[in-house]
Parts: C-alpha cells; structure tokens; sequence
C-alpha cells in the first residue's frame, strides 16, 4: 500500500492523529486512548495487515515518554510507525498490545523495566533485566543512582 | 507401613519445578530456564533473563558514534561484524552519506564470513548437545581458518570492531583475498563432510525431526526471526527484504522450509552456509578500489530519528538512533533477534521431554548476551 493510502485509512479511523517525526518511514502520532483500537484494525484490516511488529521503543523526550511500535506486513512491503506521547511523566500509561502481538508482550516488560512505562492489561508486567527490588528506571533521563560517577 | 510425609508430599504434587541454568552448559550463557516437569515431560518453560545485563544502551548514550560501535561486538559477539554494520549504516543514513563501493564489498564479505563462523560454532556446539561430540572438533577446525582471516585483516579474532561510521578502520590486508579464496575451496569441500557426520545420522534424526514444532503464525506473531524463523517458512530475510552494502549486486536465495520443527531449522543454517559461500565467491575478486573512509569533520547525525535493519546470523537485528544533533545519541535501541526468538521456547517445547528441550533450545541457537544487552 502506498503513503497515501495508508494516511487515509489512518485519517479515516483517528482524524486527530498527527504526522510523525521521522521521515524514514510513514509515520503517525496516535492519542493514547485509541491505540489499541487503531493497532487492532490496522493488524485485522486486510488492505494494511500488519502482523509482525518488529520493534517496540519506549523512549523519554521533553514532551512525555514515547512508545514507538515499528509495523510491517508479511503480505506487503510497507512498514508503518505509530507513535503514542505519554505528556503525564508521573505516570505514564498505554494500553498493551501484546494480545495482538505477542512479541510486545516482551518489548513491554523491557520498557516498563527501563523507563517505568506501565501497560494497561498487560498478563505479566514484572522487570526483565533488572532485579524486582531495584529501584527507579535506568533509561530515564533524571535517573541517578549512587554508583554513577558524574563527569 | 504409615506413609511419610515426604511420599505423600510427592505423590500428590506430579509437578515439580527446576531450574535449568544459569550455569547449564546447554543454555550456552547464563540464561535460567524455570521449566515445570511432570515425570520428564516439560509442562511449561518461564525463560529468566537479565543475568548479564550490561546496560549497553544506557551505555552508549554517553558515547560518540564511533565509540559506541565497539560495545555491539558484546551483543552477539558471534555476528560482531554485523552489529558493527548495523550502526555504521543507520549513522551514515542519517548524515546522508554513502561509503565507497569498496566499502560496501568488504563489509559483505565479512558479514557473510562472520555469518559461516557463526554457524559452524552453532554446528559444533548443537551436536555436543546432542551427544556428538566429533561435531565440535571439525566445527571449530573451520572456524578457526576464518578467524585467522579476521585477525590478518582486523586485528582481532572475536571482537573486531572493525567496521565504523563512514568506512573501515583500515584496509584489509594483501593476503585477504587470497586466503578467502583458500578458504572458500576449502570449506566447499568440508561442508558436505558435516553432512555425513551429522545430517544422515539416524540417531540424530530421530532426535530432531518433528521436536519443537512452531508454526508459520507463532513465528510472526512472537517476531522469530533469523534461521529460526525460516524454518517455518517465514521470509524474513532483511537482506532480501531490504537490501543494503553489496547485497543488491549478488544472486542469492533465501533459505526457507516450512516444516517449522528442530530438523528443518538445522537444515536452514547448513543450506545458508552453501549461500554465503556463493555470496563470497561473487564478490571476492572483483572488489573495486577506493577509499576505505570517507573525510568527515564531525560524526553527528541530524536532529531526528533513524532505524536501520541488517540481517545478522541469528536473525533481524534493528537500531533505532533519536539523535538531538549532538555528538552522542539521545537514545539508541538494539532491536535484537536473540531477545525475540527467546520466549517462543515456551510454546514449543511444551509437552516434550526434557531431552529435547535442550535439542529445541540448541536448534533456536541463543547467544545469551545478545538478549540481556
């Protein structure tokens, strides 16, 4: 599917989405409220079918956390990016998309572990990497824990 | 006689759990499989990682770009090439540069040797796990005449960080071609030697065929990419889906099987190193002269954010770089294929013996490392 047909499905279903930041590929900013219902069409929506989700980024910006799903299709070439800003940095939350793709399941363990992005409904949302007691999220840009020398 | 409490205990729990590493020689890292047996069935498979989690990503946001490329050798240290790869094209696509054609040769070339490297230790180390323990001789026998290449050309035989953002931290040595050469001969004749040894062996047939089945959707739908994921009949190629260096100027054929069990993904790497051999042998002599690196002031991509995809031997890898202009990422994100080929084994080894979930977690081939970055 081209760009232009794909940001007119996309503008069909959320008129409030915004174009992206990157160029790279077509990419749409999506509230936060309605990703899950936008990620469910988009994956069961014969015409996108994005079935593989190969890559989920949390990533902490000025404006809020941002998750990033990078989508692509086994029947088509196109690649599709949605973004979802989470402005509330006290507690930023996102409904799960690891009932569509099972592989965000493990993507999200990863962001809540790293930045404390939290996944509404997620089944298993526990620290992957660091230890259950550690404390605070190492990817977050305030975070400063007692070994760290400062330059 | 009355019943202890130790039988009773026993009895009525058929269930019990055990750990599986993380110091298992067959998870091949420290890795802990939390693994629920009935008898010597596996009724469920809860993967631990984190064990050597080194912040890499955390790392690298107070590296330079040139910097930061030698800490992906210690993602997957058996694809260092291809790590380094990664981060050298997603940085050169951001400034909008493009190496030489030279370049682009000899990242190929090293890639698709690091690619044979990769699978002869996964052939040696998949048949010590089984009990053939021959394998690891002649697997690593082979191996060694590409490491010997590596460290001609780069210094190094493991951890190369050899390719960088813009170029190549040097040219290769004279000898290069001519021992690739040397090696490409050489290894065509081998390869049909691991064949006779392992491939036809009943026992070690009887022992992969139809073990850890995963269908076509499961690979999809967990993201198993990589050999892995062939094995299924998932083309996830990314060197055919989008090609980059040399890769649009040779003839190659994607490897797939759709039978999706243990046997057929063995058969995926054993056919891809035939393919890398064909991909060496078309560009080994015609490599064009040069410059090995482009005249840069300052390595700092745009404001802006850039992914880039490379195939390693393991499967899909992905950086992600958010750059603000600066000298060193904002953030950078390892997409890697270990971390994602992981979870599956939960679902395919289910219901089998316990046996066979150290051939299925063998057949996935885990660089642990490369999951825990």
């Amino acid at each position: 599917m081209q760009v232009e047909q794909l940001t007119t499905v996309i503008q069909t279903l959320v008129p409030e989405a915004q174009p992206g930041i990157s160029k790279q590929y077509p990419e749409f900013i999506i509230p936060a409220a309605r990703l899950h219902e936008v990620a469910k069409h988009l994956k069961e929506n014969p015409d996108t079918y994005l079935d593989y989700l190969f890559c989920l980024t949390g990533l902490d910006r000025k404006d809020g956390f941002h998750v990033v799903y990078h989508l692509t299709s086994t029947k088509f070439p196109h690649i599709v990016v949605l973004r979802v800003i989470l402005a509330d940095k006290t507690n930023p939350m996102v409904a799960t998309v690891s009932d569509l793709w099972k592989a965000a399941e493990y993507f999200e363990r990863e962001a809540f572990d790293l930045l404390g992005i939290k996944f509404e409904n997620h089944p298993d949302l526990r620290r992957i990497f660091l230890d259950d007691d550690w404390v605070g999220y190492p990817l977050r840009k305030d975070y400063k824990d007692s070994f760290t020398l400062e330059r | 006689m009355e019943e202890t409490l130790m039988d009773l205990d026993l009895k009525e729990r058929e269930e019990y759990v055990i750990n599986m590493g993380p110091q298992h020689p067959s998870t091949h890292g420290v890795l802990r499989f939390e693994t629920c047996l009935q008898g010597e069935k596996v009724k469920w498979i809860r993967p631990h990682c984190g064990y050597i989690h080194r912040g890499i990503e955390k790392m690298s946001e107070s590296l330079t770009y040139p910097q930061l490329v030698h800490l992906t050798d210690r993602m997957d240290y058996l694809s260092a090439h291809i790590n380094n790869e990664a981060v050298a094209l997603c940085v050169e696509n951001a400034m909008g540069v493009q190496v030489s054609d030279r370049v682009k040769y000899i990242r190929t070339i090293l890639a698709e040797l690091n690619r044979i490297a990769s699978h002869q230790l996964w052939w040696s180390a998949f048949g010590m796990d089984l009990g053939a323990l021959t394998t690891f001789f002649y697997g690593l026998r082979d191996r060694e005449k590409i490491l010997d290449i590596f460290e001609e050309s780069t210094g190094s035989r493991l951890l190369q960080s050899f390719i960088t953002p813009g170029g190549l931290m040097a040219d290769v040595h004279p000898n290069f071609q001519k021992r690739t050469r040397e090696f490409i001969t050489y290894f065509r004749k081998k390869l049909p030697e691991y064949d006779q040894l392992l491939t036809g062996n009943v026992i070690f047939q009887e022992r992969t065929k139809g073990i850890g089945y995963m269908s076509l959707e499961d690979a999809i739908n967990y993201g198993v990419t990589g050999p892995s994921g062939r094995g299924s009949g998932f083309h996830c190629d990314i060197r055919k889906i989008a090609p980059y260096s040399a890769y649009p100027l040779v003839k190659f054929n994607e490897v797939t099987y759709t039978q999706g069990d243990t046997y057929h993904r063995y058969l995926v790497r054993m056919r891809e190193m035939w393919e890398s051999l064909d991909i060496i042998d078309q560009l080994i002599d015609n490599i064009p002269q040069g410059p090995i690196m482009l005249e840069l002031k300052a390595i700092k991509p745009p404001k802006g954010e850039f992914y880039q995809r490379v195939e390693t031997a393991r499967g899909e890898l992905g950086v992600y770089i958010v750059s603000d202009g600066g000298p060193t990422p904002a953030r950078i994100r390892y997409r890697t294929p270990n971390f994602s080929n992981l979870f599956i084994i939960n679902k395919i080894a289910a219901e089998h013996k316990i046996a066979d979930l150290v051939a299925i977690s063998g057949s996935l081939d885990l660089v642990i490392p490369d999951i825990d970055r």
